[in-house]
C-alpha cells in the first residue's frame, strides 16, 4: 500500500491505495498518528483507490477520529469511499462516525 | 474440493482474498456478495492469527471451499488455541465514539455477512471454522 500526505491551507489530505487490512493498517495508523502528534486534526482521507477495508482499518480511523474530535479541534472526514466498503461500514453502523463526501472538493471544502 | 494452505501471517491475507475470489466466481456471486464473503474470511483469518495463534508465524491456515446444494461452503482450519465465540462481546456500535472499544468487530461482521458460521474444535484436526453463503436461484 502507498500512502501520501498533502498539506492544504485548511486541512491535510491523506491518500491510500489498495487494501487496508491487518497487514497494512499499521502503516496508515503511523501516518495518521504523525499528523495528530504534530497538532494536525483536520484530515481528509481520500479512499478513491482503496478497494478493500477490514475492521482493523476501521479501528485505525475510529481512534484517529477520537483524537481529532477531542476539544472540537478538528475531524477526520472520508472522501470517495467505494460502494462495497460503504455497505460494510453501514452494515455494522460505523458509518455514523464519519462524514463521507463523494468528491475531494466537498471534502476539503468542509473545513 | 479446492484447498490451499497459507502461513498464518497478516501478509497472507491478500493471497487468501484471491483464493476466495476464485470460489465466489465459481459460485457465480456478484461483486457485492464477493466482497462480503472476502471480508468475512479476512476477518476470520485475522482473528485466527491474532487470537488462535496469538501472533504471526505460529502455524498455518488451511482453506477449503465447496460449492454444492446451492451453497458456497468455506472451511478454515488452524491448530491454534480454541476459543469460545459466545464469550466475545459484540461491539457497542451506536455508542458515543469515545466509548467505542475495538473488540469483537470481526466476529460481528462475519455473522452479518455470511448466512451461517460454525465453530468446531477437535483435538486432532484443531479448530475448524465453517462459513456458508447461500447461492441465489
Amino acid at each position: 500500500m502507498e500512502i501520501t500526505t498533502t498539506e492544504y491551507k485548511r486541512c491535510e489530505v491523506v491518500r491510500a491505495n489498495g487494501r487496508i487490512d491487518s497487514y497494512t493498517a499499521p502503516e496508515l495508523e503511523e501516518v495518521l498518528n504523525k499528523l495528530t502528534a504534530t497538532g494536525k486534526y483536520k484530515i481528509v482521507l481520500d479512499m478513491s483507490e482503496v478497494d478493500f477495508m477490514s475492521s482493523k482499518g476501521w479501528w485505525v480511523l475510529i481512534e484517529t477520529q477520537k483524537k481529532c474530535r477531542r476539544y472540537n479541534r478538528g475531524e477526520l472526514v472520508l472522501a470517495n469511499v467505494k460502494d462495497r466498503i460503504r455497505e460494510s461500514l453501514d452494515l455494522v453502523g460505523m458509518g455514523s462516525y464519519f462524514k463521507i463526501y463523494d468528491d475531494m472538493t466537498s471534502a476539503v471544502g468542509s473545513f | 474440493m479446492p484447498t490451499a494452505n497459507f502461513p498464518a501471517r497478516f501478509d497472507s491475507l491478500a493471497k487468501i482474498g484471491k483464493f476466495i475470489e476464485r470460489a465466489t466466481k465459481e459460485a457465480g456471486f456478484d461483486e457485492s456478495t464477493t466482497y462480503a464473503v472476502q471480508l468475512a474470511v479476512d476477518e476470520a483469518c485475522s482473528n485466527i492469527i491474532e487470537h488462535a495463534y496469538g501472533g504471526e508465524n505460529k502455524g498455518d491456515i488451511r482453506c477449503t471451499y465447496r460449492i454444492a446444494n446451492n451453497r458456497l461452503t468455506i472451511t478454515l482450519r488452524d491448530t491454534g488455541r480454541p476459543f469460545d465465540p459466545e464469550k466475545i462481546q459484540e461491539p457497542n456500535f451506536g455508542a458515543p465514539i469515545e466509548e467505542l472499544k475495538p473488540r469483537g468487530a470481526g466476529l460481528f461482521l462475519m455473522r452479518k455477512l455470511m448466512d451461517e458460521i460454525r465453530f468446531d474444535f477437535d483435538q486432532k484436526l484443531g479448530n475448524v471454522l465453517t462459513l456458508v453463503k447461500r447461492i441465489p436461484e
